[in-house]
């Protein structure tokens, strides 16, 4: 039996949630979309970070165990690779059931017949691919099975299209029911897709290391987790079925975040999806000023998001390409909506994608900038969090920006900068239930 | 105006003043009333009254328009002329409105003018409004440069400038379209009376002093100002209502009550803030709403002070008469220069004992809003505080987002919130 | 042996370019004079002159710097110009500039102003209220008591006090120099071909940071090397630009016009320089002269109250004196006066069926293609409408 918190940071794009264990460790982190369904979002996102927790806690277990202690690194590994693969097929397989209704509105009866065939072809490879290991859906590709299972279903749709059945008919079912799954609770209990993906992985292992992974596997799945005081933030908080004690803003949670994540910290910059927030924090992580863009959310993540769709890009696919020019193209408007037309003109021009690109990421970061100026400036150390944060060549023009107008400045940037918020709205939590306890 | 739901005498009495205004605005080609258009920062009312005209504000209209709902509409409809989405929209509110049959906020129609009082004071923008209107109406324009205050002070020679201007352009003006001759008695008699009303004004605005304040200084005080910055200086009814209003305000402070608000008494004091910047009149109420639901009270403005700074000294002088209007346009709030409006916000936050200080940002007005960040970084440097920044505009329904600004005000009231906790933490250590 | 054209827009070219101000530099060490900066529109330059100091027109950055510093100080619903400003204050860049002059063009440029004295508080700096009365005895003598004031200002910052004879002289110096600009406008007007609107630009443009009297000489050099210049006539669409006043468009954006098929025959670019029509007298008090000529003889534009003349009349004798077939707006983006100002003037042209099409920049754009596809579509168009 353990006490944790949980902090969920219900961001426009993603939701984010930590769980920290009573010592305010972080013991699990779990993520979303946000979709327009915030309740979900929270609640998923929690469901995440609970299972992830969880691993966290087998990972203890093993260490108290002589026997397995020393080498247990490449089971875990193992074990929960296919934990993410048992979700991924259960919601696939539910996908598959939304699909093949949505085809029987679509064209019921024996009209719907071809169009249903096809989705039986094309969801039964879906799940081929996905048990083979080489052709598995590439976790560093996208992190939400939105974005995954679309990418299979396009390629595939493309192959199994013909006369009968067109691409755009597919395209046009997929749509209508990923909306669906996503938007019901994720039917995949821990211990199901646990059991399953145990089953699995124990298979190569000797029968007594089998039974002590099994027995403190055991042990884990049966903790309860769920807990004691959760603290919202975010963008959509308002939206969170929390009560007003719960809800903290997120420039506090992100700079107390950040505090936690390098106690060094003065100014936190923050690029999410529609804000971008310059904070000032002191030695205790409290803030001392903050300022965020102005009304419109240009150069904010979104802007990017629609840089990326205008390229036939992925998200993540923007900034190491950007990373390759040679120059950077001036760009004037760091407009949302005039992002794609400035982008098209330069396109024409003949300019180099990669060049345009580069361009993009300083415009946005210059935006950044004037916005850290307002806040009163750029103290050490700087940490950088927020979607945008991982993106290297938004980082690379920020250390080069910083450096050149503030002089030499620690730029931190955590692998898990995009929990920033949610970690702080835990850190608030942890402080709810130990009041006087160090956060 | 729309008023708060907990009706007092003084708001009943102000709303049947403006009513009455625009009862006889309505009659005025009948009774033969002449009729003057004119702004509000620099207006002349006793000096109208005195020539017995009545005086129509385009800005109030434009506002009023905002907080019925109409504004978008007005707007729309000028851009439709070809007016830039990029300027001023009280302007654009004001030509809608005229273009849709110039229908005042009592449902009547506004007469049109005998003359166009052009004060040209602290804003830029209103010259072109005038000349706007200018092309609208076959009537007399009478313009009154007043100069910016440039380097922080009044000088003899802006202040004979701006009397010369009187006794050269509008007074001949005035004396043209009314046939009367300029009185200059009956304008002293008027002029005594603005000062009685100023005093209880000035009385009013610096009662937020007291813990909890009994009043709010921006939200509430747009409808303090209201009688003040518009026709009903130099009227008994002005005097009477400041009275009213006084007396209201000194009943509430002997309870220790704090401001009344559209949706009751306000709760516990928490925060006690100083606003730069006009509000927003479309989401007026949602807007005083997120201050006033978290314990947020304005102790003191700017935006009242754009029809005269009086909480620094100044009243009008029956002993002076051309020159006290000449000193009252040339002190508005909008005629002064960065420096003292920094200086002005400083002292605000010091004497009142803000525990902060919100810049709200209108994209209409670059009077206001030009330089403000520079405002901001300078108060936050010389007051210790930080400043909180929020954008919306006027009267352009486009332009307030209330989740992000909600968003923003909250934050700002959580890390003052915070921080105090931090100091309270460090003097329990 | 006059000097050859390429040379004179070289060197043009170069003063344009030089945002750091070298040659303003240059030119104090040379004379040991002070430096006051003035931003666009109207300033007495002779009586900075007058005072020994070299004015210098401050008209942003265009497209040439990043701006870093200046987003910090403005919202974005504000123009480009006090950034670009703000930037090149902040970056040092004006450091050689002993103070600064702000005209009353709108109420950001004024702000402008307050935010100097907060920002620079050793600076000279002063807002430049020019009457918006015309009347001798009011506007009249409230203007020539602020030109007293700052003469002696000026005087107190060069230490060389403004004596009546030395102000007849420096307005006889810029009395040259405006004859020479509307020499220039004037060719212009009648000889388009020899004269494309982005080089007499750049010469005009040079008065910024030249001496008064070396920039005469250059315009008297680029009219003679123009003047015989081999270039054949041309028929392209002639149009007036109207909205630049204050911050400039790109240069681009003016070969963008001419490349697409527009003559600019007429335009308030730089409009400062010109903008007195005529000479000041060079009689009796100086002081009361430049008065005078101001109140009675100052451009039309929309900074500028005008009690009598109705809306347009001297936009559309601009237009029949040079010849003009349509008018270009071409305004900054967020300009209050010019964007003000607009529909009226439209609905002027309107009555008088002159064509006219609309378009906004900010300084530092850097595409063109709409506007060409915009201007070249409307040249055209014009050309149909005035055919026989």
């Amino acid at each position: 039996m353990i006490t944790t918190v949980l902090g969920v940071d219900l961001g426009s794009t993603t939701t984010k949630a930590v769980l920290l264990d009573e010592n305010g460790e972080v013991i699990g982190r779990g993520i979303t979309n946000s979709r327009s369904n915030y309740d979900l979002a929270a609640s998923l996102s929690k469901v995440e970070a609970l299972a992830n927790a969880r691993f966290t806690l087998f990972e203890r277990e093993l260490e108290r165990d002589e026997t397995v202690r020393d080498d247990n690194e490449t089971f875990r590994t193992a074990l929960q690779r296919r934990f993410r693969l048992e979700q991924y097929l259960s919601q696939l397989k539910s996908l598959r059931e939304r699909g093949l209704q949505e085809a029987e509105s679509l064209r019921p009866g024996a009209a719907g017949a071809a169009l249903r065939k096809r989705l039986e072809d094309l969801f039964s490879a879906m799940e081929r691919r996905a048990q083979n290991p080489l052709a598995r859906p590439d976790a560093k590709r996208s992190e939400f099975f939105r974005d995954e299972a679309n990418a299979q279903y396009a390629r595939l749709a493309e192959d199994i299209a013909d006369k009968e059945v067109s691409y755009d008919q597919l395209l046009a079912v997929f749509d209508k029911a990923i909306v669906r799954v996503e938007n019901e609770p994720l039917d995949v209990s821990f211990e199901a897709a646990i059991r399953r993906a145990l089953d699995f992985c124990i298979r190569r292992e000797t029968l007594e290391r089998a039974t002590r992974f099994s027995a403190a596997l055991e042990r884990v799945a049966a903790v309860d987790l769920e807990p004691a005081v959760t603290i919202g933030t975010g963008y959509g908080r308002a939206r969170l079925p929390f009560p007003k004690e719960q809800i903290r803003s997120e420039i506090l949670c992100h700079g107390l975040g950040a505090h936690a994540l390098y106690p060094g910290t003065r100014t936190v910059l923050d690029i999410g999806g529609q804000d971008t927030k310059a904070i000032q924090v002191d030695g205790h992580g409290i803030v001392t000023g903050f300022q965020m863009n102005d009304r419109c959310a240009a150069g904010c993540g979104r802007y990017l998001g629609y840089i990326a769709d205008e390229m036939n890009l992925g998200l993540h696919e923007l900034g190491p390409l950007a990373q390759q020019a040679t120059r950077h193209v001036k760009i004037n408007s760091t407009c949302t909506v005039f992002a794609g037309a400035e982008l098209r003109d330069r396109l024409t021009l003949g300019e180099r994608r990669e060049d345009i690109l580069a361009g993009l990421h300083r415009a946005i970061i210059l935006r950044a900038m004037a916005l850290l100026a307002r806040s009163g400036g750029v103290f050490d150390e700087l940490t950088f969090t927020g979607g945008v944060a991982s993106n290297p060549a938004a980082v690379d023009a920020l250390g080069k920006l910083v450096h050149e107008n503030y002089g030499r400045r620690t730029l931190n940037i955590s692998p898990s900068s995009i929990y920033t918020g949610a970690l702080g709205a835990a850190l608030f939590a942890h402080r709810v239930r130990a009041p006087g306890s160090p956060a | 105006m729309s008023e708060p739901a907990r009706k007092e005498p003084s708001m009943e009495k102000q709303k049947d003043m403006i009513a009455g205004h625009f009862r006889r605005l309505a009659a005025a080609k009948e009774s033969g009333k002449k009729v003057v258009y004119t702004f509000v920062p620099g207006n002349l009312t006793e000096l109208l009254l005195a020539f017995d005209v009545l005086p129509v504000l385009p800005e109030i209209n434009a506002l009023q328009s905002g907080m019925r709902q109409l504004s978008g509409k007005y707007i729309a409809e000028a851009e439709k002329r070809g007016h830039s989405e990029d300027v001023c929209t009280y302007v654009k509110c004001d030509i809608g409105m005229l273009k849709s049959g110039n229908i005042g906020p009592t449902g009547e129609k506004l007469p049109e003018p005998d003359l166009l009082l052009l004060s040209y004071t602290g804003c830029f923008t209103f010259m072109k409004w005038f000349e706007l209107l200018k092309q609208e109406y076959s009537c007399p324009v009478a313009m009154l440069h007043v100069p910016y205050q440039g380097d922080g002070t009044i000088t003899r020679e802006m202040r004979s400038y701006v009397v010369d201007q009187l006794r050269s352009e509008v007074i001949p003006k005035l004396e043209a379209v009314t046939g009367r001759r300029y009185d200059e008695a009956a304008l002293q008699e008027k002029l005594a009376l603005s000062a009685r009303a100023e005093d209880d004004l000035v009385w009013v605005l610096q009662s937020a002093k007291h813990r909890p304040s009994p009043i709010d200084a921006y939200f509430g005080g747009v409808y303090y100002i209201g009688p003040m910055f518009s026709s009903f200086r130099g009227t008994g009814d002005g005097v009477e209502y400041y009275r009213m209003l006084r007396a209201e305000v000194q009943s509430r402070l002997d309870r220790g009550e704090g401001p009344v608000t559209p949706d009751g008494p306000m709760g516990k004091e928490r925060y006690r803030l100083v606003v730069e910047g006009p509000p927003n009149w479309t989401s007026f109420r949602e807007f005083w709403k997120m201050f006033h639901s978290e314990g947020a009270v304005v102790v003191a403005s700017t935006y009242t002070k754009v029809g005269g700074v009086y909480d620094l000294g100044f009243r009008h002088d029956p002993a002076r008469p051309l020159e006290t209007l000449a000193d009252y346009c040339l002190g508005c709030y909008t005629n002064l220069n960065l420096p003292t409006r920094v200086g002005l916000l400083e002292r605000y936050v010091r004497e009142y004992g803000a525990d902060g200080f919100l810049i709200h940002s209108i994209k209409s007005c670059n009077s206001f809003s030009a330089g403000q960040l520079l405002i901001l970084r300078e108060l936050e440097k010389r007051t210790g505080l930080a400043g909180g920044f929020v954008e919306s505009d006027l009267v352009d329904p486009r332009y307030f987002s209330p989740a992000n600004v909600k968003n923003r005000l909250e934050s700002y009231f959580q890390m003052i919130e915070q921080k105090r906790g931090a100091g309270a933490a460090e003097a329990r250590a | 042996m006059s000097q050859p054209l390429s040379e004179i827009v070289d060197r043009a070219d170069t003063l344009y370019n030089d945002i750091d101000l070298a040659q303003v530099r240059a030119t104090k060490e040379r004379t040991g004079h002070r430096a006051v900066g003035y931003m666009p529109i109207y300033v007495p330059r002779e009586v900075v002159h007058a005072a020994a100091i070299l004015p210098v027109g401050l008209m942003g950055a265009g497209d040439r710097i990043e701006v870093i510093r200046g987003d910090a100080y403005f919202q974005s619903y504000i123009c480009q110009i006090p950034r670009s400003t703000i930037e090149l204050a902040l970056t040092g860049r004006l450091d050689c500039l002993d103070g600064c002059l702000f005209p009353s063009i709108c109420d950001v440029i004024r702000n402008l102003s307050g935010m100097w004295q907060l920002l620079f508080p050793g600076k000279y700096t002063r807002y430049v209220d020019v009457p918006q009365n015309y009347e001798r005895a009011v506007g009249g003598r409230y203007w020539e008591e602020e030109l007293r004031h700052l003469a002696r200002d000026m005087g107190e910052l060069s230490g060389h006090a403004v004596r009546d004879d030395e102000l007849r002289a420096s307005i006889d110096v810029y009395n040259r120099n405006r004859r020479l600009l509307g020499e220039l406008y004037r060719l212009r007007a009648e000889e388009p071909w020899r004269v494309p609107t982005w080089e007499a630009y750049l010469v005009v443009r040079a008065g910024n940071v030249l001496p008064v009297e070396e920039h005469s000489r250059m315009l008297e050099d680029y009219l003679a090397a123009a003047r015989s210049a081999d270039r054949p006539p041309r028929d392209q669409s002639r149009v007036v630009v109207v909205g630049s006043f204050c911050e400039q468009p790109p240069l681009g954006l003016l070969k963008t016009l001419e490349r697409a098929g527009c003559f600019i025959v007429g335009d308030d670019l730089v409009l400062g320089a010109r903008w007195i029509e005529g000479d000041v007298s060079l009689e009796g008090d100086p002081f009361r002269a430049l008065s005078d000529a101001f109140l009675t003889r100052s451009v039309s534009t929309a900074s500028r109250y005008e009690a009598t003349a109705p809306k347009g009349q001297s936009l559309i004798s601009t237009v029949r004196r040079t010849h003009a077939e349509g008018v270009v707006f071409c305004a900054p983006s967020f300009c209050d006066p010019a964007l003000l100002e607009q529909p009226m003037l439209e609905q002027a042209l309107d009555r008088e069926g002159i064509p006219y099409t609309a378009f906004k920049y900010a300084e530092n754009l850097g595409q063109f293609q709409v506007i060409r596809e915009q201007a070249g579509t409307f040249a055209d168009s014009i050309k149909l409408w005035s055919e026989p």
